[in-house]
């Protein structure tokens, strides 16, 4: 048995470690280990109620808002408080916006360099990659003159010898498979999405003031406004710029956001879909490694409706043993955490989950003294947490949405799965895998950024009828809060289903929880000694060479775990 | 153009506009970028062609991008800047050595990279951190099974200089602010390196990171800074002095209500808990994503996340803040500036004490660039009279928040340094139009 430690694995956001015992050539059993611990719970008590968004969005700068977004809903659900629809829309572009932007970026700047072998592409002939590229999809810069100039752009950062983020790569490594005119396509693209992301970011900058962390959230609705009047403001001899500051909700800015969201949807569909389905394509037998625990969780995000319970367009519940056809209901109150297996300290009480309303967060670093080359032989090995839904340990992200959507029968979320499985060897089944995650994330790209162009078409209708509220001033007054009350707030993010859990009393946060996507998904065992979903998916993943771990990689990548959202 | 040209084309020289050159950006277009650039270091235009010169014989520095108790969001936002974008930094100024976002080797063969720097980059490299050090005992934050803090100090007293991006990375941040378990501490307290530039804010303003590296290619040193280390051309400032919507604030023209007819003709959010009247940062003139929008123009108030210890020390987002001064055009970080930085962060023990901002005037004469510290220390110092003078002891801030005192304001500092005649008590709480009972001071 050779125990196998990669400590940091990069292209995540924060530091993890992960040991691995390899025998026969493949993971026997894998650990993943989240080393650092910020206490962004501890910081949130005391503090007003109304401010916890600010500080609860700074667990994730790169799936950045949507934490905001669980914190502002939950505030909201402890004040039993609704939101106006341009409040609803304005939220959903926000959030599809980070959605979209970390699909794309975790594919090109994270996982790419598992698939594709960045020395390869230097060796592709120009005119060759752009007939394969003109046969793959009608995206523009697809020429011979294109692509000669991308191979001599990557050279700067990929030659022999040449130093920058691919100095150290898997050069040559025998995991590599692709050809290489497809490799010189992909990392074409990887160029191509640097500025893509670079411009899909304008619109949660319009609407959020900046990116990342936008700061326009408010416990009831938006704190962005409207031109003065609305686009159907009548003529009453005042012009609205003559004196007014700019309003990102002008006629000019819905206009830049529109051209901004057509211009993404056009990358994702012509570039990215495709790219990844080539990926998938190559390494068929990677639908069948990687497959993982089969319990996957959705909380449901994007209310196409202003109901309650809200209509949703990806839905709520979850599946077992990947019984897609059955989805079942969920409820967070079957939501709980074990630390039996992390740095913490549930004093007084030993083998218990808590549930986020009651649970707590005592640090206490039991591993071994620093420096250490490995933690085999302690029981504690990460600062995350084991969070469990009725007890069993769950998958969740964009695999986890679509197919508790798929299941729910939504009818363009099934469309959008088909069409792209149909053209997989191993239909429906291919997507429980490794590369399965890669075009699940693919899929749901797509069906969001085509859903962003309606929803700012319904805004825009919307503000031109002269419904201009973005906010909910009801509970606005904190001398109108009850004395104590609690609530929860979920969303789902890039990275999967996100919880957070408050106590407020007399205006300020008593306690308060947040449970994040990598939670689940970088989660270490449980009070069962049960893997969480990654640490699972890693068993049975072949390593062809033990000192140069690319395999073990492209599954973590997969789930796209980031250990700074895990353990916040 | 022709045959010089293609020939120096063909060679693959590191010089970065050799190779924005052949990737086929114009002449035209690269001076064109050298004029951006002077825009965001708020240098006279007349120096674009400087830069350009620059530029064209500099070579690629070495950056390594090293992380501490972080979100990631620093390295997003390096993501961000549009004069030069992340692909020109990567492919024609930077060489990105080491960045756990990045890179593509993992585990070992990613620390290697980590090793040896000296010998491997005679000429230096940059450092850039992003995120807080924790300094309590708990393995806070690991690298290959070493502390964080060893790894940085490392690679930080070799460098060239380190930029601490963030606020994390300048004062703790999140983390250290009250009810943080980790004692984490910014670069500056517990890393020594040659040059420190902090970059602060959250997360940093992408254009100000590219524009401070373009500055080293460039002139072949740092930009200069205030005493907090905090570059003048981005943090010179005050962010109200710099609104769009400062005519509204002297109209008296208030947005009184989230969602109010004022809130659409983007009147003043000084009511609403804005925090530009005490926050020094570029955000107006320099805004994000290319200039697309920035905090206050998108509706909701500064929090200003530039300033020391401001989770705490600004008293919560929506607190109204003490009236702030009338416009005063000279102010700079460096003169009302640092009493007020020194004021957010002292909390406490400096409410309406001159002896305070003397004392820091007079470290700050001492070493010029300093690194942050949220508050002085409780030693008997030399005053600038040359009396030995003891520092009241700095209350410990055990329970969060609501025991922080009320922070000092602009006004206050001001009337410390002798600048202001009015004391302070006479403006605070002055009424202001529009004062409704629910937001008066």
């Amino acid at each position: 048995v050779t125990r196998l430690v990669i400590d940091p694995v990069t292209r995540v956001g924060g530091q993890l470690r992960v040991e691995a015992e390899l025998s026969g050539g493949a993971v026997g059993e894998a650990w993943l280990s989240a080393t650092s611990f910020r206490g962004i719970e501890t910081v949130l008590r005391g503090r007003p109620a109304r401010d916890a968004w600010l500080l609860a969005q700074r667990v994730c700068g790169s799936c950045t808002g949507v934490h905001a977004l669980a914190s502002v809903r939950a505030v909201e659900n402890a004040l039993g408080l609704a939101i106006p629809k341009n409040a609803r829309l304005v939220r959903n572009l926000m959030t599809a916006t980070t959605l979209v932007q970390e699909h794309v970026v975790n594919f090109y700047l994270r996982e790419l360099p598992d698939w594709a072998d960045p020395a390869a592409a230097l060796t592709a002939d120009p005119a060759a990659t752009s007939a394969l590229a003109g046969s793959i999809s009608d995206w523009p810069n697809s020429g011979s003159d294109w692509y000669a100039a991308a191979r001599d752009r990557l050279q700067a950062l990929v030659k022999p010898g040449a130093s920058g983020p691919f100095a150290n790569a898997y050069v040559g490594h025998p995991a590599y498979r692709l050809p290489r005119e497809a490799s010189l396509m992909l990392y074409g693209h990887y160029l191509e999405a640097l500025d893509w992301q670079r411009q899909l970011v304008r619109v949660r900058t319009i609407l959020g003031g900046k990116s990342p962390h936008p700061q326009t959230y408010l416990v009831g609705g938006m704190a962005i406004a409207p031109q003065w009047g609305g686009p159907s403001r009548p003529a009453d001899g005042e012009h609205p710029s003559a004196r007014h500051s700019p309003s990102p909700l002008s006629t000019t800015g819905l206009a830049d956001i529109d051209v901004l969201i057509s211009d993404a949807a056009r990358f994702v569909s012509s570039a990215f879909v495709g790219d990844v389905l080539a990926v998938a394509a190559h390494y068929p037998e990677w639908q069948q490694i990687g497959r993982g625990i089969g319990h996957y969780l959705s909380f449901g995000e994007f209310a196409t409706a202003d109901t309650d319970p809200a209509l949703l367009l990806l839905a709520r519940g979850r599946v077992m043993d990947r019984d897609f056809a059955h989805p079942r209901a969920i409820d967070q109150e079957s939501v709980a955490e074990s630390v039996d297996h992390a740095w913490y300290d549930y004093p007084d009480l030993h083998d218990v989950l808590l549930h986020p309303a009651v649970g707590q967060t005592r640090p206490r670093y039991t591993g071994p003294a620093l420096p250490y080359s490995s933690l085999n032989g302690f029981d504690q090995y990460s600062w995350t947490k084991a969070p469990r839904y009725a007890d069993d340990p769950m998958e969740v992200g964009p695999l986890a949405r679509l197919l508790v959507a798929y299941g729910a029968g939504s009818s363009y979320v099934t469309s959008a799965v088909d069409r792209v499985t149909f053209g997989l060897e191993g239909g429906m089944d291919a997507l429980f895998s490794t590369t399965g995650r890669m075009v699940a994330r693919a899929i749901e790209a797509q069906l969001v950024v085509t859903r962003m162009g309606e929803w700012l078409r319904e805004l825009v209708a919307n503000l031109a009828q002269g419904d201009l509220a973005l906010v909910n001033l009801d509970a606005w007054d904190q001398a109108r809060w009850p004395s104590s009350a609690s609530g929860f707030g979920l969303a789902e993010g890039p990275r999967g289903s996100i919880g957070h859990w408050l106590t407020i009393r007399d205006g300020r946060i008593a306690d308060y929880q947040i449970v994040d996507g990598s939670t689940w998904n970088g989660s270490p065992r449980d009070n069962r000694g049960r893997p969480g979903a990654c640490e699972q998916a890693l068993v049975g993943t072949p390593v062809a060479d033990p000192k140069r771990p690319l395999e073990v990689l492209r599954t973590i990548h997969s789930f796209a775990v980031c250990p700074a959202c895990a353990v916040h | 153009v022709a045959a010089n040209e293609r020939r120096l084309l063909a060679e693959t020289d590191e010089r970065p506009y050799l190779a924005l050159l052949r990737r086929g950006v114009s002449r035209r277009a690269f001076l064109k970028f050298s004029a951006a650039m002077t825009a965001v270091l708020a240098m006279p235009l007349s120096y674009a062609p400087q830069i350009a010169r620059a530029l064209e014989s500099a070579p690629r520095i070495p950056l390594i991008w090293l992380r501490g108790l972080s979100c990631g969001g620093d390295s997003q936002a390096f993501l961000q800047p549009a004069n030069p974008n992340i692909s020109e930094l990567l492919v024609s100024m930077l060489s990105l050595e080491y960045s756990e976002a990045l890179m593509a080797g993992a585990g070992t063969d990613a620390t290697s990279a980590l090793a040896n720097l000296k010998n491997r980059f005679p000429s230096g490299y940059i450092t850039v951190v992003e995120g807080a050090i924790p300094t309590a005992d708990g393995a806070f934050a690991t690298l290959g099974g070493r502390p964080m803090r060893d790894v940085m100090s490392e690679v930080c007293a070799g460098a060239l200089g380190t930029i601490a991006v963030g606020s994390c990375a300048f004062d703790g941040g999140l983390s250290a602010s009250a009810g943080g378990l980790t004692g984490a501490v910014g670069v500056g307290r517990v890393v020594s390196t040659p040059h420190l530039v902090n970059l602060p804010g959250c997360p940093v303003n992408g254009d100000n990171l590219a524009a401070t590296l373009v500055h080293y290619l460039t002139a072949k040193e740092f930009p200069p800074t205030d005493g907090l280390g905090r570059p003048f051309f981005a943090y010179g400032g005050l962010v109200h002095n710099q609104c769009e919507r400062r005519a509204h604030f002297e109209f008296g023209e208030f947005v009184q209500s989230w969602g109010d007819e004022a809130s659409q003709k983007g009147w003043c959010l000084y009511k609403m808990g804005c925090k530009g009247p005490q926050t020094f940062a570029n955000c107006p003139t320099q805004k994000y994503a290319e200039s697309s929008s920035w905090n206050v123009l998108a509706g909701h108030g500064c929090i200003g996340c530039t300033m020391p210890g401001f989770w705490d020390g600004m008293g919560g987002a929506y607190q109204r803040l003490p009236a702030p001064l009338p416009f005063l055009p000279d102010v700079s970080s460096d003169t009302l500036g640092m009493a007020l930085t020194g004021s957010v962060a002292g909390l406490a023990v400096v409410h309406g004490g001159a002896s305070y901002v003397r004392q820091w005037r007079v470290r700050r004469a001492k070493r010029p660039i300093e690194t942050p510290e949220p508050a002085p220390e409780p030693v008997a110092e030399p005053t600038a009279e040359g009396v030995a003078q003891p520092a009241e002891p700095v209350a410990p801030a055990a329970e969060p928040v609501a025991q922080a005192a009320e922070p000092i304001t602009a006004v206050d500092a001001a009337f410390a340094l002798g600048e202001v005649a009015t004391p302070p008590d006479a403006l605070e709480g002055r009424p202001l139009a529009g004062d409704t009972p629910e937001n008066a001071p």
